[in-house]
């Protein structure tokens, strides 16, 4: 399984979003791989989830993969609630 | 040298625009010889080309810019506002910690945004952090995150 963490540059929110993405599958012991990408290089690549913010979201959504805005890139909670609603854990 | 002390933190109650607030941020590694003056530009430039996405939660925004920008060493500086300003301009898009984050290269950076992100994590540190009125009240917050 591929997600992925989107944000502006590749290297801020998204890695930070993606560290968050990690400790909630480690927590439900699903196996993924998570990389973080920058808005431009993310609408070419595969993947079964795209997590990233509001503005990002309205600009991704659309394609082959279910996108999920994030408001607080920390949020467990809210990480988790965006991916048991988007795959099938 | 150390990567984040008092001298990276301040409390301003006279900031009234999201350019203002990030220059104000970036004023404070740019004393310190952190970043080269092009990389607060670059960071404004940012918001302006890609929008408002540098708020992480609600309220707290991390202005950041590429290392090449003009980062000369890594480092995080701590901004709390008394009143919002409104990244990129859009209303609905309030901030009032400004956390100004320099990096040297795409990695060596993962610890400071593992301690962002516990700050992030913690909404009493968070509500704590953004009702001080003063840098003294601040630092007694922040100080234990001091490297």
């Amino acid at each position: 399984m591929k997600i992925l963490a989107v944000c502006g540059m590749g290297f801020g929110s998204s890695l930070m979003l993606k560290m968050t993405a990690d400790r909630v599958l480690k927590k439900l012991g699903v196996k993924a791989d998570v990389e973080a990408c920058d808005i431009g290089t993310a609408g070419g690549m595969q993947a079964d989830l795209i997590l990233t913010n509001a503005e990002f979201a309205k600009q991704l959504a659309g394609g082959q993969a279910p996108v999920a805005a994030i408001l607080n890139m920390a949020s467990e909670d809210e990480v988790e609630k965006a991916l048991k609603e988007n795959l099938d854990l | 040298m150390s990567v984040f002390n008092e001298k990276f933190i301040a409390v301003e109650k006279k900031i009234d625009s999201w350019e203002e607030a990030i220059t104000f941020s970036g004023n404070l590694l740019l004393k310190e010889g952190k970043i080269l003056p092009r990389y607060i530009d670059a960071m404004i430039e940012n918001v302006n080309k890609l929008g408002p996405y540098i708020l992480i939660a609600p309220n707290i925004a991390l202005p950041h810019a590429r290392p090449d920008s003009g980062v000369l060493e890594e480092g995080i500086s701590v901004l709390v506002l008394k009143q919002p300003v409104y990244i990129g301009g859009a209303e609905d898009k309030p901030a009032l910690l400004i956390i100004c984050l320099a990096a040297k290269d795409a990695h060596s950076h993962i610890d400071l945004l593992k301690t962002i992100s516990s700050w992030l994590s913690d909404e009493s540190l968070v509500n704590q952090m953004l009702e001080v009125e003063t840098k003294d009240e601040l630092n007694e917050i922040v100080r234990k995150y001091y490297i």
